[in-house]
């Protein structure tokens, strides 16, 4: 019996369950309301629709909502009580061990053919596994109906002509339509409460000064935790992505603004936004494959130059350079269309007058309107450089993985996001200063950009009022 | 102290005074100047877009085709289905048996009986052990052909296909007339004239070409065809040459033999492919064995060790699982939320932290995601590494806040007018709302979804944390079954050692591209079809 | 500071006065105006007096501003827009190829109806002109046209003691003067005014009324205004304009007096409008 549940595909099931119990209490509370109304001397106050409705809210809401919460936790409960029963010996492994000991069980018992191992304790394990799942599954399936028929028989008890059903219905639709929107809060809660946490872990084991102000990054391996030349690998290839994008993206900002003819305009746009479109594991592609390349040959044609001293530059195979290039190209667009926006903001009324007393066109962009919209073009810089700061597929495929303090461009540096793949990718503990170590770095990647972003969004909200 | 401004009524009218011509003069050029600048501007962003796309869909181009070898043979009972049960699944797991078979055949055209280990490895090297498996799955498919004699085609080992794509090596064919073998044998060297008198000039030509473009110690080679057999070219004067037998028919050319050199730029110690490996494709080539097929393997096959095998199919799968889930949480959580945000909520300091949080969420890194997957999803919930199901749920996350704004912006365009209008017949707030605002306001959210979507679609470096780099050799069919996404294949496949990874994962970058340019297409339409102006 | 007064007079000198009436600073002829295929101005002529106020009135969208930006040529920032017919000052076509809009707006300033001070302090908002026309040789002699500019325009005792503060700084009345002031410091010799009062409150209405009035002496202005007491106020002459029409122009006074056409009876007794 258990065991048939532990195999039983439930998630269809418990849906049709679900929809089913929806259908037959809308009816339920329908008919019910027309019986009331065709009773009484008054009107009803709702449509019977809304009495259904009702009804059925009262019904499947519950019960839906133990379902997801068994969705949720269900099986980390059914495997902790595993774990709880399996002896001491395998208990005392590491958790990382542990954890993958129970994912082969749980995927032993997942097969509904599975012949035996050769193992006996882990065939009972199994065993014991599918048993337990089908017991949690029984045990939500009993709770979910049960709180659906409560809830039906309570709401049809309810129905009456002065019952206010729809407004009822309404409360119900609201506070789902908060829910959901309290869900982008919840994602920024549980953003910084487990960034913030795991943090903390590490930081018990490592000093915060010694890992903010250490020189030495050497996670991997040792146990050289010192953050400041992925700083300065994060700075650096940001740096060099604004010294592209930044002039770019602003000069075609302001051209595609103030002189380009609409139909220019309609092409070129476009195009840029195309840029935007790419996905950055395909940029990432072309950095390594085009670009480094191509930055490698060049710093080896300078080091060739007979004035140049030898082995100036490193000339790597991967650089911040082309990185940072590649970067750059990408958020160009980004540059350029929050510009767009920010010079569009700025009233025509100005450069008429600007005009007005003879100015020419360009003497009018610098002059008037780039001055009135440098808050909203700084702003634009700001999101632009905590872009770059985040992005990771191109520094991961391309800026390289030694951790070094070098002014050199076509060395090969790394940065925060590159560290925090190397560490999180593949099998991971999550109890290792290596693993924690992730994501001290990333909450301090998550701190530097809601900074910049923070201050950004400001500026630019405070520019729009002014022009609005 | 300071004069007026001069007077500057000419008496002709004429707008044009020497001092302002002057100073025009240089006022336009810096007006010109500056637009220029503009232009270049574009033109750089143009440029830098058009290089990317060619880069990549030159390195597409060639995955988009390969080179397969046909061949005719017997397949023989006791060696494809030793067991004698023609079940489909022994024949299937069988792939020795059919390596086999291929291996005879290669075997009895090319080697001597007393060939030793090395030489069979290398002429075994030219395909990879699992380039039979289409056959053996082709042979359970239809276990009746079992003991027949059957035709089938086997990719070439990747380094094979990229020679004779091109690649490899660079290289120059020259052609030499006619040869005539005066003295030697096979065992040890041939010496042959040329008849041509600048036959020997031109190879020794074209190998000091190389030279001069190569690097240090690299010596170029010269391979000599003389009718069915292969030599390598030791000494080289003007009208003679000594050469070593490299592969092919083991009999003495006879005089006059039509020959030609094939000269490449590497040695084989510092090539992929040795001398003996080109001699035989080569013949198979002339004996029109070796054809280039299009690449349908790109498609239809899970990833692989080998490039010549690796497709992307499941990859596509488990993108579009993932994107599955992310859907079912972004849209329409996001739509409630704008919803709520846009038309519901009261205006106080709750609802201005979660707008300004929205907008914050908006711009917070991706990786960041991946992180929060790992800590609360992964190490948290205790949700199984590697499966669309987690993947979903992150990219949902990371997505929720475009859908929001896009939704709110649409829902912000319809006018005041109709929810008045709605309410003013006695509509509640609530039908106001979904029964006029919201699909007065679906194409634009619809629009914001699909874009939303699209970036989704294109996002890798959280799926890299939450394990979904794993290798997955099988296609997935649920959100719980263990598989990867296709720009976390790109991003793997971009790290293979080996050469004819490079434009394998060009051509899976355009079929993400391809996704890409469908779901824009859409929007686009969209937008076109419902846009309406107020 | 005494330099200045004496500008002020000389500038204005009797011989001066006598000439202006007969004199004709811009001659507008044949002007049709096109919005793509719309057409806002219908063949309207007007030559129009140095050292006057003319002023265009008409119910809105009768094509005023349109004619009015014209004469400086700011159409021409206006992709959509097209000017067909001859527009002449001081006898040389401004339309011409070999005129540059660029000098020729040095010479019509502009004034807008929403004050529109550059996001910069006020002497630099003066200054502005100046300095790319190159009418000033060094700081010193800049100084001076800032101050004669703020002067003239009757803002100098306001602002003399913050020419650093901002412009956006100054009440709606105040920076309006100021984008008189900053209108005059390139010395042009005509001035546009595109319904200089409109947002701002009576008193400050009244105080660049005075000003207009002042300038007409020693520049050609044309106002576009919406009110007719305004018209009568401060203008010499009047244009009446209805559906991008010119229907009549004349002495102000005959204008509201005496008018020729129905039309413009109609309009300033406030029949429509």
């Amino acid at each position: 019996m258990l065991e048939t549940f532990g195999h039983l595909p439930v998630a269809w099931l418990l849906f049709a369950v679900l929809a089913a119990a929806g259908f037959v209490s809308f009816f339920a509370g329908r008919t019910e309301a027309v019986l009331v109304g065709r009773g009484a001397s008054e009107r009803l106050n709702s449509q019977p629709n809304y009495h259904g409705y009702f009804v059925a809210m009262a019904t499947v809401g519950p019960a839906a909502l133990i379902l997801v919460l068994y969705g949720l936790f269900g099986e980390s409960i059914v495997r902790a009580e595993l774990a709880n029963e399996l002896p001491q010996r395998i208990r005392d492994l590491g958790s990382l061990e542990l954890g993958q000991y129970l994912d082969r069980i749980a995927e032993h018992a997942a097969r509904s053919d599975a012949s035996s191992t050769g193992n006996a304790l882990f065939d009972a394990a199994s065993a014991r596994y599918t048993d337990l799942l089908g017991l949690s599954r029984i045990i939500a399936l009993v709770l979910a109906l049960s709180a659906a028929a409560l809830g039906f028989f309570f709401a049809k008890r309810r129905l009456s002509t002065q019952f206010r059903a729809r407004a009822r219905v309404e409360d119900g639709i609201k506070i789902m339509l908060f829910l959901c929107a309290a869900i982008a809060i919840a994602t920024t809660i549980g953003i910084v409460a487990s960034l913030f946490f795991e943090a903390l872990r590490f930081f018990s084991r490592v000093p915060v000064l010694s890992f903010l102000f250490g020189t030495e990054w050497n996670a991997q391996t040792g146990a050289d935790f010192g953050a400041i030349p992925l700083f300065f690998g994060t700075f650096m290839i940001a740096a060099l992505a604004m010294l592209v994008a930044a002039p770019i993206g602003l000069l075609s900002a302001i051209y595609l603004s103030e002189y380009a003819s609409p139909r220019f305009r309609g092409i070129v746009k476009p195009i840029l936004e195309l840029l935007a479109g790419i996905p950055t594991v395909v940029y990432g592609f072309f950095a390594l494959q085009f670009v480094a390349p191509l930055v490698r040959n060049i710093a080896t044609w300078i080091n060739g130059l007979p004035v140049v001293p030898d082995g100036l530059l490193a000339a790597q195979p991967t650089s911040a350079l082309a990185a940072g290039i590649v970067m750059g190209i990408m958020i160009i667009p980004f540059v350029s269309s929050l510009s767009d926006d920010v010079i569009n903001a700025v009233p025509q009324t100005l450069r008429d007058g600007a005009y007005a007393i003879g100015a020419t066109k360009s003497e009018t962009v610098k002059q008037v309107v780039m001055p009135a919209a440098l808050p909203g073009v700084i702003a634009a810089l700001l999101l632009a450089v905590s872009r770059a700061i985040g992005e990771t597929m191109i520094v991961v495929m391309a800026a390289g993985q030694r951790a070094q303090i070098t002014p050199d461009p076509t060395a090969d540096l790394t940065t925060i996001t590159v560290q925090i793949v190397a560490l999180l990718t593949g099998d991971t503990e999550f109890d290792s200063a290596k693993t924690l170590s992730a994501f001290a770095l990333g909450f301090v990647l998550f701190i530097v950009t809601l900074v910049f972003n923070l201050i950004a969004l400001r500026v630019v909200q405070k520019y729009r009022e002014k022009y609005e | 102290m300071s004069s007026p401004a001069p007077p500057n009524a000419s008496p002709q009218g004429s707008f044009i005074t020497e001092e302002a011509l002057k100073r025009l003069k240089t006022r336009h050029a810096a007006e010109r100047r500056f637009k220029l600048y503009g232009q270049v501007a574009i033109g750089i962003a143009v440029v830098a877009l058009v290089t990317l796309l060619i880069s990549i869909f030159g390195q597409a181009s060639s995955a988009f085709s390969r080179h397969v070898l046909t061949f005719d043979t017997t397949l023989e009972a006791a060696q494809v289905d030793p067991s004698g049960t023609r079940d489909p699944g022994a024949i299937e797991r069988n792939v020795s048996g059919f390596n086999l078979l291929l291996q005879d055949e290669l075997a009895a055209q090319f080697l001597p009986e007393d060939a030793d280990r090395n030489l069979q490895r290398e002429l075994y090297g030219m395909f990879t052990r699992l380039a039979v498996l289409p056959i053996a799955r082709e042979t359970a498919d239809r276990p009746e052909t079992v003991g027949t004699r059957q035709s089938f085609s086997v990719a070439l080992a990747d380094d094979i296909d990229l020679y004779l794509k091109g690649g490899v090596s660079n290289r120059t064919q020259v052609k030499l007339g006619a040869i005539t073998p005066v003295s030697g044998s096979l065992e040890d060297t041939v010496v042959v004239e040329f008849g041509r008198d600048t036959a020997g000039a031109d190879i020794a030509n074209a190998i000091e070409r190389f030279r001069a473009q190569g690097a240090g110690d690299n010596e170029p080679t010269a391979l000599i065809q003389m009718g069915q057999t292969w030599f390598r070219a030791t000494d080289i004067t003007d009208t003679t040459a000594s050469l070593a037998y490299v592969a092919g028919a083991r009999t003495m050319p006879g005089a006059d033999t039509q020959g030609a050199a094939l000269v490449l730029e590497q040695g084989q110690e510092n090539r992929t492919v040795t001398d003996r490996q080109l001699a035989w494709t080569m013949l198979l080539k002339d004996q029109g064995r070796i054809k280039s097929v299009l690449n349908t393997s790109l498609f239809t096959n899970s990833d692989s060790t080998y490039p010549e095998l690796a497709g992307t199919a499941a990859a596509i799968v488990g993108s579009l699982l993932t994107m599955m889930v992310t859907a079912l949480l972004a849209i329409p959580v996001g739509i409630f939320a704008a919803v709520y945000l846009e038309e519901f909520a009261p205006k106080n300091r709750m609802t201005d932290l979660i707008e300004v949080n929205i907008n914050n969420l908006a711009a917070v890194p991706s990786i960041v995601f991946g992180l929060l997957g790992a800590a609360v999803f992964i190490n948290f919930m205790g949700l199984p590494r590697s499966v669309p199901l987690v993947g979903g749920l992150v990219l949902g996350l990371l997505v929720l806040p475009t859908v929001i704004i896009a939704s709110r912006a649409a829902l912000k365009s319809v006018p005041p007018s109709i929810r008045d209008a709605a309410l003013g017949v006695g509509a509640s707030k609530t039908q106001s709302v979904f029964h006029h605002v919201l699909p007065l306001a679906a194409p634009g959210i619809l629009t914001g979804a699909i874009i939303g979507m699209a970036r989704a679609i294109g996002e890798t470096a959280p799926l890299l944390l939450i394990g979904m780099v794993a290798f997955v050799a099988e296609v997935p069919d649920s959100p719980t079954d263990e598989s990867t996404v296709l720009p976390v294949l790109i991003y793997k496949w971009s790290t293979g050692a080996e050469r004819a990874w490079e434009p394998q994962t060009a051509a899976a970058i355009i079929v993400l591209l391809v996704f890409l340019v469908l779901m824009n297409l859409f929007a686009i339409i969209l937008r076109r079809r419902f846009e309406r102006r107020w | 500071m005494d330099g200045n007064v004496e500008d002020f007079t000389e500038t204005t000198t009797p011989r001066q006065a006598e000439n202006m009436a007969e004199m004709i600073k811009v001659d507008c002829r044949n002007i049709d105006v096109f919005y793509d295929d719309k057409q806002a101005i219908f063949d309207v002529s007007l030559p129009i007096q140095d050292r006057a106020v003319t002023s265009l009135i008409g119910p809105s969208g009768c094509g005023k501003s349109t004619f009015l930006r014209c004469i400086n040529r700011m159409n021409d920032t206006i992709e959509i827009a097209k000017v067909r017919g001859k527009i002449y000052m001081d006898g040389a076509d401004i339309n011409d190829h070999s005129i540059d809009p660029v000098l020729l707006r040095s010479r019509v300033g502009m004034v807008f109806q929403k004050p529109n001070p550059f996001p910069k302090s006020i002497y630099d908002n003066i200054a502005y002109g100046p300095r790319i026309h190159g009418l000033a040789a060094g700081k010193h002699e800049l100084d001076g046209i800032v101050e004669s500019a703020l002067i003239k325009a009757g803002l100098w005792d306001e602002v003399k003691d913050r020419l650093t503060a901002p412009g956006t700084s100054l009440s709606g009345g105040q920076q309006q003067r100021l984008c008189i002031a900053r209108a005059i410091a390139v010395s042009p010799e005509v001035i546009l005014m595109d319904e200089p009062c409109s947002a701002l409150d009576p008193i400050a209405t009244a105080r660049i009324e005075e000003l207009i009035d002042e300038l007409r002496e020693r520049y050609c202005i044309v106002i576009v205004t919406h009110s007719m007491q305004q018209a009568a106020r401060v203008s010499q002459r009047t244009a009446f304009f209805h559906l991008g029409k010119l229907v009549e122009y004349g002495d102000t006074e005959r204008i509201f007096t005496n008018p020729e056409d129905s039309r413009t009876q109609d309009y300033i007794t406030g029949r429509f409008g």
